[in-house]
């Protein structure tokens, strides 16, 4: 099993005519996901390398039955991208948009809540999800993931999500799905909406959660573990040398006053019973014998 | 975007915020002259973008142009917790009968805009907090529905502020969020926020962040450009589009990703080294960011060893080596490099790198491996 998508989820690409949408697109397809269409206003009837291109989402989703929708359109169309594919009952929504203003993403993150509960949008500003084996929509490099479980692996950053992946591929440690979050500070999919649902996965026995400086997210994820989770945890946590005050590249990255520091979120963690790594291969060492003993 | 006092002051006022009349001086004569417009007594304000600018007498008040002349030559060139004053703020002095506090952000963990006001205002609001977090009346605002005027009310009506100044704040908090919502600030904040002993409420200082990713959308920020206070490293790394952030060290870091960048500059640390900046290539990776950022590395002379990290994902391996090897021949760096390369085609991408090392130019497979070589190289004691 796998959480969000799986060998069954169908994928359209807005922006699939666009120089990113086309590349990252085709390569989910070669990946083995099952991509059906592409949604750019103005090129129905066209198609990339066989690929279908209709004008609105909705079109696409009543011919091809698609159910979840990757999104690489710029900053200034995505929000609305999202509502359209969102309006169109599409489940899974993956924008990988970097730049998006603020007062866009946390009015694009209540409007969904309130009018469309069941979409789940993950991003913006992420590298996407993989379910190794099964399919893949973003920008992860298939081939450093290991399809078979039994570990999930939620991160906000991409690098260190590619390399938990690498880690543990080598180590002959495969993953059952592994979502980034993103690094904006309104993320769609929240630590905890991916840690409920490893839970709630019988294939996945235990996680690696990557998170950074910056806002609370961590510290809740550490209260849902503590109640909620029996599962082991496996955590990394970037930023310990961050200063105050500065965006450290992702602009949920920084640390304000005093809250938000690396510090504040290993403790939460630590006490909420989770493994702490202090780098990312210390971390997949953790997870190397916590899957020995499982 | 942080902005200065006077340019916050300026986009208020385009919401109709009221602020105080006023003028901005870059010498002794100009600021007597905007003094002789404004009206005495004046207020002499330092333009940094530091707290703590009163205690550190970068604010002074002046009853005539002799006071002026004598604070404003005090002040300009001062040094601010390492901020140095090249402007100044003048502005009419305002009667104090009681200060407040106001602001918007966004608050993280509750996924919606958050206002906070308080009663006492003209102190870090951070205090307030700590000392009496009931002297703050918050509001979460969920942006789908805005601000109405009667929520507003309500909100002020938990500040327990003086009855003259209710009718006034709400005025001011409703043109407030229309700043922040409309004006794309990630905060906006008055403090203090005044109320005078004739009743009117107005804003007597000003803190804006705007939001860079909204920049598309107003052109009329340019304006507010040119004249933040960067750091050498920082504004030639501004130049080059880097994501870059200038720390004290002695290791230079290049990573791509923001994640990765971070965590290098942790591992240093960690082996007993000390970072000299956070640095983001992005995915890419090829020739010409590389040598971008070895040469905002280079100006920093502090830097004694340089640590690449590179993680190939999409970027493969044998691509970021070659760009390596090319931005090297490109740029004449002073220090020594280590290299960590990893990921797709890694082992195809060390040997494209094996024809170029040197002691000065050292591959390590491994994060820890790769940051102990750089702190050792960098003359540090190695943990």
């Amino acid at each position: 099993m796998s959480i969000f998508v799986d060998e069954k989820t169908k994928v359209i690409v807005q922006g699939l005519t666009g120089g990113q949408g086309r590349f990252h697109g085709l390569r989910n397809r070669d990946y083995g996901t099952k991509v059906v269409a592409g949604v750019t206003p103005g090129k129905a009837g066209t198609d990339v390398d066989g690929i279908p291109v209709y004008d609105t989402v909705q079109e696409a989703v009543d011919k091809t039955g698609a159910d979840a929708s990757f999104v690489v359109v710029p900053p200034k169309a995505a929000p609305d991208a999202v509502r359209q594919a969102a309006a169109a009952g599409v489940r899974i929504i993956v924008s990988i948009t970097e730049g998006i203003p603020m007062q866009d993403e946390v009015l694009l993150f209540n409007e969904l809540k309130e009018k469309y509960p069941d979409t789940q949008l993950i991003g913006p500003n992420c590298p996407g999800v993989i379910s190794p084996g099964k399919c893949n929509i973003g920008i992860t490099a298939g081939e450093i993931a290991k399809p078979g479980g039994p570990v999930g692996i939620v991160s906000r950053s991409g690098t260190l999500t590619y390399q938990a992946l690498y880690e543990l591929t080598q180590a002959g440690i495969g993953q059952t799905t592994c979502v980034g979050i993103g690094g904006d500070p309104v993320p769609g999919t929240s630590f905890i909406d991916c840690l409920s649902r490893f839970q709630a996965d019988p294939d996945t026995k235990a996680v690696i959660m990557i998170g950074e400086i910056g806002g609370s997210a961590e510290e809740q994820a550490a209260e849902y573990i503590k109640a909620e989770m029996n599962k082991p945890v496996v955590a990394y946590i970037a930023g310990v040398t961050a200063p105050p005050g500065k965006k450290m590249g992702h602009a949920g990255a920084i640390i304000s006053g005093s809250s938000g520091t690396a510090q504040a979120k290993i403790e939460a963690l630590e006490a909420a019973g989770a493994k702490v790594g202090q780098n990312p291969t210390e971390m997949a060492d953790l997870m190397r014998e916590v899957v020995a003993r499982l | 975007m942080d902005l200065f006092e006077y340019q916050g002051k300026q986009y208020f006022a385009r919401f109709g915020i009221p602020v105080s009349a006023g003028g901005v001086a870059d010498s002794v004569d100009e600021a007597v002259n905007q003094a002789d417009k404004a009206g005495y007594p004046v207020v002499v304000k330092a333009q940094v973008q530091v707290g703590g600018r009163g205690k550190a007498g970068g604010i002074k008040l002046a009853d005539d142009a002799d006071q002026v002349r004598e604070h404003a030559s005090n002040i300009l060139g001062m040094d601010i917790k390492g901020h140095v004053v090249r402007r100044l703020w003048i502005e009419h002095a305002s009667d104090i009968d009681k200060e407040y506090y106001a602001s918007f952000t966004l608050d993280r963990s509750e996924k919606k805009l958050l206002g906070m006001l308080s009663s006492q205002g003209g102190v870090e609001i951070e205090a307030v907090a700590d000392k009496s977090p009931e002297a703050i009346a918050r509001i979460h605002i969920d942006p789908v529905e805005g601000l109405s005027a009667e929520a507003t009310r309500d909100w002020v009506a938990k500040a327990n502020l003086d009855p003259k100044a209710v009718d006034g704040t709400v005025d001011i908090l409703q043109k407030l969020y229309k700043c922040f919502v409309e004006g794309d600030a990630d905060l906006v904040e008055i403090n203090p926020l005044i109320l005078t002993p004739e009743g009117k409420v107005h804003a007597l200082d000003a803190k804006v962040t705007l939001d860079d990713n909204a920049a598309f959308r107003h052109p009329e920020w340019d304006e507010f450009r040119g004249l933040e206070q960067l750091d050498p490293r920082d504004a030639l790394a501004k130049e080059k589009g880097l994501q870059y952030v200038g720390l004290d060290g002695t290791v230079g870091i290049i990573a791509n990703g923001a994640g990765l960048a971070m965590s290098t500059c942790d591992v240093v640390n960690q082996v007993g080294g000390s970072p000299a900046n956070f640095l983001d290539i992005g995915g890419g990776a090829n020739a010409e960011v590389m040598a971008n950022a070895l040469e905002v590395i280079n100006t920093d002379e502090k830097v004694q060893a340089i640590f690449i990290n590179i993680f190939g994902g999409i970027t493969r391996g044998d691509e970021v080596a070659n760009g390596i090897v090319q931005a090297l021949s490109s740029v004449d760096i002073r220090p020594p490099i280590v290299i960590r390369l990893d990921g797709t085609n890694a082992e195809e991408g060390r040997a494209i790198l094996k024809d170029t090392e040197s002691d000065r130019f050292i591959s390590k497979p491994t994060m820890l491996e790769a940051a102990r070589t750089a702190v050792e190289l960098a003359g540090g004691t190695v943990k």
